[in-house]
């Protein structure tokens, strides 16, 4: 239905630092989807790809059934502690997800100077609007890392 | 309460803010809940308050304890407070909450509608922007319809953030609100063409969203998804693009052809790889809808398995991964092409990551053929011992299976290896496919007559050591199901069995009884058929000792089943008992049942159609759907209830059954035999009579009797246990070892032969060593394929639907756009605000050439401050990170799409799909776009490198842009100025030169006349006495037909000048193509009259020649016949070679008729060529251009020039040349027919490549 159903970023101990949701899922299956994303991603090392195609989920199941959600898969990728998990749709071009993560991240660390986990933690809020100006209603909205820099130094200087 | 109200603020100062709350959670890690809980009610007594900095302090922690977890949604009110601020800061929070926890079915979200329309069209872009934004995650179907309009009117916002967000938003909107689809779509499409890049590129996403989920509805727009594929740099989008041409080609196979092309380039020029990976997909997305061959297929296959393979060789993981996996789609297709990679694939099998293991795997289902069959199987085999963890040894197994199973076993040449190999199956370990090699056996023992010995053999082996199947690994596997297979085959096939007895034996010593139910009845059931043809071999060897042995064997052990908890078991054990003491008292009495008993499994048995029983006809007169019985009336419901939970025919008890042995033997005895012999005997008859029920036996019921034992005097624990041996041996003697075939595999020339073994050989039961016996010649092998069916029932597929669950909004979406609007179609506007949605269709093409500036400045900035940032790389990226094989320019995303080179730009071409396909034309691409397809390189230092490159470019690129600017606005400013001109007379006159003054044309034309020359002719042929120059021309008067125009003159190299040459006749036979005009059309030879040729006065000829197609160029041979002094003939071969130039003319060119052409949307075809032509001037090289008068010149700005030519058959060329400073010469075609425009092309490449 949408290029991208959430987006996550968990540390390895699976305290979420940020969650993007692009689909409607009640509180119980987004705290189930979290669990499991962590559960599927941390036992996974180097010598793996940074795909989940067999990602069950438990979570509401029937509903998800209904809504032929069943198929997607997760994108994820580590950065020291964290990690970065976009969910797309199976058929969707997994290199271009990993891509854009990884372009999401150099945003970030431009704009927190050497991002760290706690910068994270403690600017949520900003994490969410970095997150909101390069994707939007499901889609990748701006790729270049120049313009969404320049947004939101712009949103901060209106605080 | 003063107060209160200063004791409330000195609260406020201690009030947490967020960093506080964040803090406090890490703090209190051990009482995390109660420390929130306590928030909780602090943040609830904020929100109390009437201070909005509080409120919005308060809404941002519970945003962030939604985040964790924690339900927030009580708190909805507030947040809609939160976000009706009128300070950014506040608003911005209260949407952010909002967009984390509300969603469309929240009650709150009803009153949000009017104040979002006040932020998305209030004074401040970040207010409309957030709002979008928010909107995006809560929109509701109400706010949908209310608030579509006002996203509507974002889109024509100046500012490209809100644009950009309004058009993503539109996509929302769609799905909440299917019908603003049709009146917004006009609008969205031509921000396919907005100035912005980051606009185009969100109103491609949207459009491919839409599409790629209802494509035919788009399949019009594919010319504008082409134009921009072929022109864009900007990966995201290309990717974007190429997936939806992924979805439209299975539609229309015509676009698939075209495509093959600069998909092909793309392959071939770009380094991202995420790139590379969408164009090999939709290139195998194309080749599966091409169905039938083009010849440059097998190319493109090559190509993309070669990427693949670099993709699968690659060190990184995600990149084998999806190598993988895209192999896997073009082996359906194309298995061919992927076999010759088998070793690669093995190769994976060791990979550490299970998921490429289990990718390679499906890879090699597909891969194998008669000859590799053996040796993947056997290298899989080794895997599945080293594997660890069951879940992949179960897929290996289950992999095994199917690639040996595929299509009827079409690999299977050996069938005596595939059942070693199925019982080398048994032995792994906890298997949970112990049905699935059930069943295989079984298959191949039913369906391949030859080799049914050989299986028999094995199952009665298996069967002697099930104990070795059984073993403590079993309980948490499926593998004893084998048993089940074992026991049918062996009973079913009984006159096979090396030695009945034994396996009879066999059968009721083991210690069977620990399996599951259905597989202990099978077992007893082929106990009976066993039994049966022990005593039928008896009967007719007459060793009536054999006969009483297993029938005192089978009485003895036959009732401990019969007490069986298992009903099915029990049932078939305590006929089989009968059946024996039936047997014992006929022959204590001296009868012989021999052929009796054989009757009983008589008949062949046949596999059954798996819809078979789907297809059965109704035979007529009976209605399925009506009752067989008057519906029950209510007041009968309780009798009804009674049957019903009594529906148990044979036990009627009031307590449950419980497995307990010795109670239900007692419950046997409730029923007297004779009831329950004749419901057997019914229900066996009705079984008899039914086609469609399993019959192994055939007047089973016939041969009934009544019994005279009785249950009762069975007494379990009277049954004497024997004792078993359990040492296990490693190898069981007799059972077939893969080893042998593997010992043959190695050895070279006949191993063919020595794998097929004939009948005779396998009658015998020890098969093993056999390597070195006598070599037959194969038996063929029959797999029995014909599966029952009913009469006249065929086997077909069933109906395949459409299978989108009734809910995907998608479906709502499948709207035809096509259509034109209607005027009612408009989105819903409340208050008095104006409907934007008719579709004007203008065009805001003005790429104003100070905007392109600015983006490839900013391009450099980006550039430099990227490279700058890599060398830094934080301490988040840096410190563990694979090295990024896979870049997908940002770099590349800054700079502007190039725009159309022509800047022309047909809409109605566009909207004619049809004929846009229909002019496919492999040489589309202009060559010139591939350098600059290709992105910046992985490292930095090439990246700063390629960026110079792809900066310098765009400036080269620009002068001839502007150059068709002007060229586009005139054309566009025409078409508004006099809009009868394009539909009107010239243009069509344009199209159908026949029968137009060409003078009318020639006024205007100021250029042409001066280029042309008038008389050029070429030497054709020459030899020592005569030389034949030409020329042809198109004939003046319009029809399809060109002049040549010969001259034969006296050679240069004729000695002496006083030679008398007479010209005797012309040979010039028609072709298929060209056809001379005659005056005697019987011959093909021309009288010349025996002309005097005399130097300096050549004699001229000229020839009328028809042609059928002016497109593509011909040839014409012919000879001319001369005598010298009188003498014999002689012969000069003559060759023309008639270019498609010979049929175009300039002379048509005048500046409006060439812009009205250009933007008319008539020319269709596409394509360019450069080379580079060292010393040239602009006046030689249109000299060389204009050639014969082939072209006219249109106008001419400088170094560039336009050039147009129509052609016999009333086609159009446009072309546009530029010479570049380096000497470098571009010339861009086109016209309204692809051939000859390539043709066209090629002639003057070839000419300008000649150039001095």
């Amino acid at each position: 239905m949408y290029d991208i159903r959430f987006i996550l970023i968990q540390n390895r101990a699976g305290k979420t630092r940020l969650a993007k949701w692009y689909m409607n899922f009640d509180d119980d299956e987004k705290q189930k989807l979290i669990e499991e994303v962590h559960a599927v991603v941390t036992v996974r090392d180097a010598k793996h790809t940074n795909f989940v195609e067999k990602f069950i989920c438990i979570a509401g199941i029937s509903r998800l059934q209904k809504l032929q959600f069943r198929n997607f898969k997760i994108v994820y990728r580590r950065y020291a502690g964290l990690y970065f998990c976009i969910c797309v749709d199976i058929a969707d071009n997994n290199l271009i997800y990993l891509e854009a993560i990884h372009n999401f991240v150099e945003v970030l660390n431009e704009y927190f100077h050497n991002v760290c986990e706690l910068d994270l933690v403690f600017n949520f809020y900003k994490v969410y609007s970095v997150v909101d100006e390069m994707f939007l209603a499901g889609e990748i909205r701006e790729t270049s890392q120049t313009k969404v820099l320049k947004q939101l130094l712009m949103l901060n200087s209106l605080e | 309460m003063a107060l209160r109200k200063v004791k409330g603020n000195l609260e406020r100062m201690f009030d947490k803010n967020l960093t506080d709350l964040v803090r406090g959670i890490r703090n209190n890690k051990d009482n995390e809940g109660k420390y929130i809980a306590q928030c909780m009610d602090e943040i609830k007594a904020e929100l109390r308050q009437e201070n909005f900095a509080v409120k919005a302090n308060a809404v941002a922690k519970l945003t962030y304890l939604q985040m964790l977890g924690y339900d927030i949604s009580w708190a909805g009110f507030n947040i809609v407070e939160v976000m009706s601020s009128s300070k950014f800061t506040y608003k911005r929070i209260g949407y952010l909450a909002a967009s984390q926890c509300f969603h469309q079915d929240t009650e709150v979200v009803m009153l949000t509608t009017n104040m979002i329309r006040k932020d998305l069209n209030g004074q401040n872009m970040y207010d409309a922007g957030t709002a979008l934004t928010g909107l995006a995650c809560f929109i509701s179907a109400d706010l949908a319809r209310d608030l579509a309009n006002d996203v509507m009117t974002l889109l024509s916002s100046t500012k490209p953030y809100l644009r950009k967000k309004a058009v993503l938003l539109l996509y929302k909107v769609f799905l909440k609100f299917p019908e603003a689809l049709r009146p917004a779509f006009p609008r969205l499409k031509e921000k396919l063409e907005d100035p912005d890049p980051g606009v185009q590129s969100a109103a491609v996403n949207v459009i491919c969203e839409l599409a790629r989920k209802n494509p035919k509805n788009y399949l019009s727009l594919a010319p504008v998804f082409f134009k921009l594929m072929t022109s864009s740099t900007n990966n995201w989008m290309l990717i974007k693009i190429i997936k939806l041409f992924g979805a439209l080609t299975p539609l229309e196979p015509r676009l698939g052809k075209k495509l093959i092309e600069p998909l092909t380039n793309l392959i071939h020029s770009t380094s991202a790889m995420s790139l590379l990976y969408e164009c090999i997909n939709t290139v195998i997305a194309v080749l599966i809808s091409i169905s039938s061959g083009m010849p440059n297929h097998n190319a493109s296959i090559q190509l993309c398995v070669q990427k693949l393979r670099i993709l699968i060789e690659d060190s990184d993981q995600n990149l084998k991964y999806l190598g993988l996996l895209a192999m896997g789609r073009i082996l359906g297709p194309h298995p061919k092409a992927v076999q010759p990679h088998k070793d690669l694939v093995l190769a994976c099998l060791d990979d550490k990551d299970e998921s490429i293991r289990i990718r390679a795997l499906d890879l090699l289902y597909g891969m194998v053929s008669k000859k590799t069959v053996m040796e993947i199987v056997r290298r899989l085999m080794t895997h599945m011992d080293r594997a660890e963890g069951t879940f992949y040894r179960d897929e290996l197994l289950q992999k095994i299976i199917q690639i040996c199973s595929q299509n009827n076993y079409q690999y299977i040449t050996n069938f005596e290896w595939y059942i070693s190999v199925l019982v080398e199956l048994c032995r792994m370990e906890s298997s949970q496919h112990g049905a699935l090699i059930a069943a295989q056996l079984m298959d191949v023992a039913i369906r391949v007559g030859a080799v049914r010995e050989f299986t028999v053999g094995q199952m009665a082996l298996l069967l002697e050591n099930a104990h070795l199947l059984l073993g403590p690994a079993a309980a948490n596997s499926s593998i004893a199901e084998v048993l089940f297979a074992a026991a049918w085959i062996c009973g079913e096939f009984a006159h096979l069995l090396p030695n009945a007895r034994n396996t009879l034996e066999a059968i009721v010593r083991g210690r069977l009884w620990s399996v599951a139910g259905h597989i202990q009845a099978v077992i007893v059931h082929n106990l009976v058929k066993l039994f049966i043809r022990i005593v039928v071999t008896a009967e007719e060897e007459d060793d009536a000792d054999m006969i009483n042995e297993v029938t005192a064997l089978l009485e003895e052990r036959l009732a401990t089943w019969s007490s069986s908890a298992d009903l099915e078991v029990q049932e078939r054990a305590v006929f089989a008992l009968q059946l024996v003491c039936l047997v014992r008292d006929k022959r204590a009495a001296g009868l012989k049942l021999g052929p009796e008993l054989a009757l009983l499994t008589a008949g062949e048995l046949n596999p059954v159609a798996p819809k078979a029983q789907k297809k059965v006809p109704v035979p007529d007169g009976l209605d399925l759907d009506a009752w067989m019985n008057a519906p029950p009336s209510e007041s009968e419901g309780s009798g009804d209830e009674d049957l019903l939970s009594g529906g148990d025919l044979f036990f009627r008890s009031e307590e449950p059954p419980s497995p307990s042995v010795g109670r239900k033997n007692r419950k046997a005895q409730h029923i007297s035999e004779e009831d329950i012999m004749q419901r057997r005997a019914a229900r066996l008859q009705e079984q008899a009579n039914n086609p469609y029920y399993m019959k192994t036996t055939s007047n089973r019921s016939s041969t009934r009797s009544s019994p005279k034992t009785s249950l009762a005097n069975l007494n379990v624990d009277e049954i004497p246990m024997q004792a078993i041996e359990l040492d296990v041996p490693l190898t069981i003697p007799g059972m077939t070892s893969l080893s042998k075939y593997e010992m043959v595999d190695g050895d070279g020339d006949n191993k063919k032969l020595r794998h097929k073994k004939s009948k005779k050989r396998s009658k015998r039961k020890n098969l093993a060593l056999s390597s070195s016996e006598e070599e037959e010649a194969p038996a063929p092998l029959v797999i029995n394929t014909d599966a029952e069916m009913p009469e006249g029932a065929i086997v077909s597929d069933d109906d395949d639907r459409d299978n989108r669950p009734l809910d995907d909004p998608h479906r709502a979406l499948d709207i035809d756009l096509d259509s034109p609007l209607s005027p009612t179609e408009v989105l819903p506007v409340l208050h008095h605000r104006e409907a934007p949605a008719a579709p004007k269709l203008k065009r805001s093409s003005k790429p104003a050439s100070s905007t392109v500036d600015a983006a490839k400045s900013k391009t450099k900035k980006d550039k430099s401050r990227k490279s700058k940032k890599k060398e830094k790389n934080g301490d988040l990226l840096g410190s563990e990170q694979k090295e990024m094989a896979l870049d997908i320019g940002a770099s590349v995303t800054d700079s502007k799409p190039k725009p159309y080179a022509n800047g022309v730009d047909g809409k109605k071409t566009h909207d004619d799909i049809e004929f846009w396909l229909s002019t496919s034309d492999p040489v589309e691409q202009p060559p010139e776009a591939e350098p600059e397809n290709a992105p910046a390189a992985a490292d930095a230092t090439q990246k700063s490198k390629a960026t110079k490159k792809s900066s310098k470019e765009p400036k080269k690129e620009k002068k001839s842009k502007e150059t068709s600017k002007k060229v586009s606005k005139k054309s566009s400013r025409k078409s508004e100025l006099n809009l009868p001109l394009v539909d009107g007379a010239p243009s069509s006159d344009l199209r159908t030169p026949e029968g137009v003054d060409r003078r009318d044309y020639e006024v205007a034309n100021g250029h042409h006349a001066s280029n042309a020359t008038p008389d050029r002719h070429k030497l054709l042929a020459e030899d020592s006495a005569v030389a034949v120059s030409w020329r042809a021309r198109p004939a003046a008067d319009g029809l399809k037909q060109i002049r040549l125009s010969l001259s034969f003159s006296v050679s240069s190299q004729l000695s002496d000048s006083m030679t008398d040459i007479r010209l005797v006749r012309l040979h010039l036979p028609d072709t298929s193509s060209l056809a001379l005009t005659r005056v005697n059309a019987t011959s093909s030879d021309i009288d010349l009259e025996r002309a005097l040729l005399s130097p300096g006065a050549p004699v001229k000829k000229a020839l009328t020649v028809e042609v059928q197609d002016a497109t593509v160029p011909h040839k014409l041979r012919g000879a001319l016949y001369y005598s010298l002094n009188g003498g014999s003939e002689r012969v000069l071969p003559l060759k023309f070679e008639v270019s498609v130039l010979c049929c175009l003319s300039g002379a048509g060119a005048s500046r409006e008729a060439f812009s009205e052409l250009v933007s008319s949307g008539a020319l269709t075809a596409r394509s360019a060529f450069t080379t580079s032509c060292p010393d040239i001037s602009f006046e030689q090289l249109l000299r060389v251009l204009c050639g014969d008068g082939s072209f006219g010149v249109v106008e001419r700005v400088q170094n560039t020039a336009s050039l147009y030519a129509a052609s016999l058959s009333g086609h159009h060329v446009c072309l546009l040349t530029k010479l570049k400073d380096s000497g470098g010469v571009c010339v861009d075609g086109k016209a309204s027919d692809g051939t000859l425009l390539a043709n066209a092309l090629d002639v003057l490449r070839a000419a300008l490549t000649a150039a001095p």
